[in-house]
This record gives structure tokens, C-alpha cells and sequence, in this order.
């Protein structure tokens, strides 16, 4: 699949909630409802920056029901690749944009008994569209959210506010931290856990929580990786019979793109699978970021991940 | 022990592992008949498994033959019961009071199992998560797909279905919301002609 179903916007409301996070809504340019989608879904927004164009997946955080309108949070990255700083600097009310048909890669296990979500930073988005879900069945759920101070906390206070009973913040500069051992140990059986947040705080709730024998099944996790800047490299494509520069500041598959050759993606960060190429011939080494080959597929050298992972070396053909 | 090795067949049809020891805050162990056999040989890798588990067993058939040896193993918590449907409170009870991190061990026939892991996955528990291990007999626990009445324990293909008086004959096809095999009739399009009875893979 090359990306999922266009669709035509335009950016109707911009909040600036904080520092470094800002709201965006967007409605369909000629006034159609847009799909439903269910909480945890994400959106992939085409940026047209300059020559460049920018693809970058943000979960959906308003209403699933809600077909007017869809709200995403975007926090600055001063040391990205720019898509960010594109969308606080330059995207105004009132601007087209294009963004793809909501895909949910990161969806609530509605046979749980009870959702435990453990929110850090950002990542708090998906779970703000999964909560107004589950509010409507009824459905038993639990918040624990880590910021770094109350005012980066985007959403505490509205969500203190609903739900006193469901949501427990916790702000690392005044030294609290999740008390991740005594909250495994007290869910009731059925209980599935979310998380959603930096690399770091994935990593350790997934191995506390498989250490106190939670099943992988009940373990459900989201981290979007942006591509990162390295060294530029070149690629065959076989297929294609073009050879492309990757540049610093580029992905491979934005590369392969702007090459005009149509290559398959759907999250754009390393977790979907969609867009796994096969190597033909290299010399050199991979540097493999995404979530989805195994480590011996990543040791094989027989595959890549075009949208995360980058190459160092001689020569790189890839069967495309 | 060797157990039975099933010959492969369609995708519906179960298969079983072997029990092993995996970490977890609780361990709820269900077994019937020689069943027990494999939970003797896990407590022999592991004691302190066994002190924190809670063993529901119906003896069935081997009546006393591994009660005084599971006894031995001084488990956490130890339930004799006389039936399947008499230890389904206990069950219900045992999966009510636990918390996440409880780790379910299956072992014993396949009417056992099935319904076992049913109870489980209604308390939230992924089947896939679930360990099993086909111990014992390989009857079945048959329902008839014409009067949906269930017979427990059969061998003999076909079968005369307890309810409905059909026969049936044993397909693989099977059910895990219903914890049984389908069993159809062998004899709609030509009556009477029933072929003879013979035991499940033999």
C-alpha cells in the first residue's frame, strides 16, 4: 500500500497550549464529515516545505465519534529534521493541507477487563482519543501521566478535572515517578497496559511488567520514531534503475519519493512494516532504527526499513 | 511419560505443549487424571513454584493413584474435586480473586483444557497465554451440531449423541467459545447406513 486514502483539509483552529506543544485542527476542505476512526489511530500530515516535502504520522487525540473535525498535538523539536518546527512556524488558520485516512496501529484490546494507560510527554495524544472511547462504553480505565514540570503537563488540568478518580499525574522535576511495582502488582486479571512516551519509560514498564509475568498479549505499546540525520549516502535502485543521493537531513524513503519512485509506507516510523525493502547487494553497514525486523532479519543484511533506518558504506542496491 | 503425539491436521484442531515454569506473582494450576503426572515433574524442577500455587485437580479415574504424591509437594493451596462441573466454582473463585501476573497451567484430557482455558479467557486471559498439556485419555468432549447437546469422554467414531440419539461421527473441527468438538451426522443422506464404531486412532 502506498499510504492510505488522501484527504483535502484545512487547518480551522491552531492553539498554543505550552512552550513547545501546539494544537492543530483540521476540517475537510469541502465540508464532508471525515471517517471515524478509533482511539489510538494516527494521521499521516503532508508538509510542503519548500521543495521538500515532509510526511509525518500524529496521533489523532479528539473525539473517535467526532466526524467534523480532528485535533493533533505537535511538541517542537528544535533538533529535528524541521517537520515540527514547519508546523509551529510556518502552517497558519485557513491554510490547505493534505492528510492521509486515519490508521490505528496502536488500538484499545477491547476484551481487556480494565485499560491501565502510562502516558510520558507527548505520548499522552492517543490515550486522550482512546479515554473520550471508553468514556461512552463505561469502560474501566486508568491514567498515569509523567511530565517533566506541571506546565508541560498539556492536559493534566482538563483531565484532573473529568476524571479525579482515573488520572494520577507525575512531574519529574519534583522528583515523582511512577510507582511502577506496586501499581503491576494490584490490576485486577484482564487488565491490558498502554504506554506511550520516550524509548526509555517504554522499555522499562514493558520488562517490569513481563517480569511480574504479564502476558505479551496484555502489553501494548506506541513510540513513532522520526527519522534521523546522518551521514549522506547513495542507493541503487534495481527495479527502478536510478541511482539516488540520500541526503543529511533525509530518509531513505524520502529519497526513494523524490526519486518519483512509488514505494510502499503507511506509519513512516519504523512500526507498520509496510515499507520493508529487500537488499540485493552492499558494502557497508546498516543503521537500523524501526521496530519491525527481528534482530536477525537486522543482522541478515537482506532487509531495511526505508522510512527510520539509514546505511554506511560503498554501495547499497535495494530491490525496488 | 510419554503423552499421545496428535497426527497433524486442520487449523481449528488444538495442540498442546509441555508445562514449564514461568514467572508470575500467582500460579493457578487445573489438571484431571494423569494430569497430575505433570505437575509432579514440575515441582520436582521448581519448589517455589509450587508454594505459591493453587492446584485444582479431579482425580477422575485414577482415583488416588497421585493424591498423596501431590499432597507431598506441599503446594500453596490443593482442591480435590469430584467432577469437572463440581470444581468450576472453585474455578470462577480462584480467577475472581486474582491479579495480573497469575500464570494458568492446563493439564490432563482435552474436555479438561478446553473448558479450563474457557473460564480463563472470560476472566480476561488470552488464550495464548494460557499452558496446556495433553495428559490421559483422548476422548473428546463432542457437541452435536443438530440438537448443540454436549457428550463428554467419547472414543468410539461414531458416536450416538447422548441428547439427540443421532450418529455422529468426530471431526476435528472445534469450537473454544464452546470448549468441544463438532460432531455430525453420519448418516443424513443415506439413514441407516452407519458404519462400525471404531476407536479414535486406532
Amino acid at each position: 500500500m502506498i499510504g492510505s486514502t488522501k484527504i483535502n483539509v484545512i487547518v480551522s483552529q491552531i492553539k498554543v497550549l505550552n512552550d513547545l506543544v501546539t494544537c492543530f485542527e483540521f476540517k475537510t476542505t469541502n465540508g464532508d464529515l471525515l471517517p471515524t476512526f478509533s482511539g489510538g489511530a494516527h494521521t499521516i500530515v503532508e508538509m510542503q516545505d519548500g521543495v521538500v516535502l515532509r510526511l509525518n504520522p500524529y496521533s489523532i487525540m479528539s473525539d473517535p465519534f467526532d466526524q467534523t473535525r480532528y485535533t493533533i498535538s505537535v511538541r517542537r523539536d528544535d533538533q529535528g529534521r524541521g517537520g515540527s518546527l514547519f508546523m509551529h512556524t510556518k502552517v497558519k488558520v485557513g491554510d490547505e493541507m493534505v492528510i492521509s485516512y486515519p490508521v490505528n496501529l496502536f488500538s484499545l484490546d477491547l476484551r481487556a477487563r480494565k485499560h491501565l494507560f502510562i502516558a510520558g510527554g507527548i505520548g499522552i495524544t492517543p490515550f486522550l482519543a482512546q479515554i473520550k472511547q471508553l468514556e461512552r462504553s463505561n469502560g474501566y480505565w486508568e491514567l498515569h501521566y509523567s511530565t517533566r514540570r506541571p506546565a508541560l503537563g498539556t492536559f493534566v488540568e482538563e483531565l484532573l478535572e473529568k476524571y479525579p478518580h482515573k488520572v494520577s499525574p507525575y512531574y519529574d522535576e519534583a522528583d515523582q515517578r511512577i510507582e511502577l511495582t506496586s501499581l503491576l502488582s494490584g490490576q485486577p486479571l484482564g487488565t491490558h497496559i498502554y504506554i506511550c512516551g520516550p524509548k526509555g519509560m517504554i522499555d522499562w514498564v514493558r520488562q517490569e511488567a513481563t517480569d511480574f509475568g504479564w502476558p505479551d498479549e496484555a502489553i501494548h505499546f506506541e513510540e513513532f520514531l522520526a527519522p534521523i540525520p546522518g551521514k549522506p549516502f547513495q542507493a541503487k535502485l534495481e527495479i527502478s534503475d536510478k541511482v539516488i543521493n540520500v541526503g543529511e537531513l533525509q530518509s531513505l524513503l524520502e529519497a526513494v519519493e523524490l526519486a518519483g519512485v512509488k514505494a510502499p509506507y503507511l506509519c513512516r516510523g519504523g512500526a507498520c512494516g509496510q515499507c520493508e525493502t529487500s537488499v540485493i547487494e552492499y558494502d557497508g553497514k546498516f543503521i537500523h532504527r524501526d521496530h519491525w525486523l527481528t534482530d536477525d532479519e537486522k543482522a541478515s543484511g537482506l532487509k531495511i526499513m526505508p522510512c527510520v533506518s539509514r546505511f554506511e558504506g560503498k554501495k547499497l542496491v535495494l530491490d525496488r | 511419560m510419554v503423552g499421545f503425539k496428535f497426527p497433524e491436521s486442520i487449523k481449528s484442531r488444538p495442540v498442546y505443549g509441555t508445562l514449564f515454569v514461568k514467572p508470575g506473582v500467582d500460579h493457578l494450576i487445573i489438571a484431571d487424571g494423569e494430569g497430575a503426572e505433570a505437575i509432579i515433574r514440575l515441582a520436582k524442577l521448581n519448589n517455589q513454584w509450587i508454594e505459591k500455587s493453587h492446584i485444582i485437580y479431579i482425580p477422575k479415574h485414577t482415583k488416588t493413584t497421585f493424591v498423596d504424591q501431590l499432597k507431598e509437594l506441599m503446594p500453596g493451596q490443593l482442591y480435590l474435586g469430584p467432577s469437572y462441573p463440581a470444581s468450576v466454582s472453585r474455578i470462577r473463585q480462584a480467577l475472581n480473586n486474582a491479579k495480573m501476573g497469575l500464570q494458568v497451567y492446563l493439564a490432563g484430557t482435552e474436555g479438561l483444557i478446553g473448558q479450563a482455558q474457557n473460564e480463563c479467557m472470560s476472566s480476561g486471559v488470552p488464550h495464548t497465554a494460557i499452558q496446556t498439556e495433553h495428559c490421559g485419555s483422548i476422548a473428546r468432549r463432542m457437541q452435536c451440531v443438530h440438537c448443540k447437546g454436549i457428550t463428554e469422554d467419547v472414543i468410539m467414531d461414531p458416536f450416538i449423541c447422548k441428547h439427540c440419539g443421532l450418529s455422529l461421527f468426530i471431526r476435528d473441527h472445534y469450537s473454544r467459545r464452546l470448549a468441544a468438538f463438532q460432531g455430525v451426522c453420519i448418516d443424513a443422506e443415506d439413514p441407516g447406513n452407519i458404519p462400525e464404531a471404531v476407536e479414535l486412532y486406532k
